[in-house]
């Protein structure tokens, strides 16, 4: 899995590839905490180049959204590949979540 | 009766992946599409993941025997831990609240269980004090699907 974070003026930029599992999903987790622990609550999460993720993956996500909303923020995901958003839908999460046919659409809507 | 495989992999989150591999070749076999290969390879990385965290505690404290078998109707898949005996019935189920605004009412514990149920046809789990916890997960083969 390969993690980046661009911090954009209001937002951050987090774009992930690779495969999410239980093997590496604390490696996201850490990603993200550090963000949320510099007080950047605002997070796009770039899914395109993500091919598999478990629930380990989805725990990491409801993790973030739910500190990002209480500190008057959001995780917002761009572009999750069908696999993915399969995954979202059956942990009944893709309501849960706010996701974007792109990220300059995500990044505008905050 | 089709013939059966068989890998022990260290019950370690990083073998998950090579256990994926190992049922991919079964659904192969089995001449299940993408989907449904892709159900099951989820299924067997839930349950292995439930394993290592409920079963044994943790990594590195035993292994995981994982086997398919691909009879004309259904892809079998069997894993085994010597790990704490497994209660499914004790696992609390997952509440996801649909208005996204009720997020901290959000749980999302035994989803992995949710996903095994939701993915394969057939779960069934037991527990024998020689054999450890055995759980069987049943694919069934859709006829335009079966070779």
């Amino acid at each position: 899995m390969e993690i980046s974070v661009q911090e954009l003026k209001r937002v951050d930029l987090v774009t992930v590839a690779g495969r999410i599992d239980s093997s590496n999903a604390s490696d996201l987790d850490e990603a993200l905490k550090d963000l949320l622990g510099k007080g950047r609550y605002s997070i796009v999460m770039d899914l395109a180049g993500v091919e598999y993720m478990s629930s380990a993956g989805l725990r990491t996500l409801v993790g973030t959204v739910r500190e990002c909303k209480r500190r008057g923020g959001d995780l917002r995901l761009t572009t999750p590949s069908e696999r993915v958003f399969e995954v979202l839908k059956l942990a009944g999460l893709d309501s849960v979540f706010k996701v974007y046919d792109d990220s300059t659409s995500a990044v505008g809507s905050f | 009766m089709g013939s059966v495989k068989r890998l022990t992999v260290p019950g370690r989150y990083d073998q998950i992946s090579t256990i994926c591999d190992f049922v991919a070749q079964g659904a192969e076999k089995a001449g299940l599409d993408e989907d449904a290969t892709f159900h099951v390879q989820l299924a067997c990385d839930e349950a292995c993941t439930n394993i290592i965290e409920h079963a044994y505690g943790g990594e590195g404290e035993g292994v995981i025997d994982v086997s398919w078998q691909v009879n004309r109707r259904t892809l079998t898949i069997t894993l085994q831990d010597q790990g704490r005996p497994f209660n499914p019935d004790a696992v609390e189920s997952p509440d996801i609240p649909q208005n996204p605004d009720k997020i901290d009412q959000l749980k999302i514990g035994g989803l992995g269980l949710h996903f095994m149920r939701r993915l394969m046809d057939e779960v069934t789990f037991s527990f024998d004090t020689n054999r450890g916890n055995t759980l069987i997960m049943v694919k069934h083969i859709k006829p335009q699907e079966a070779k």
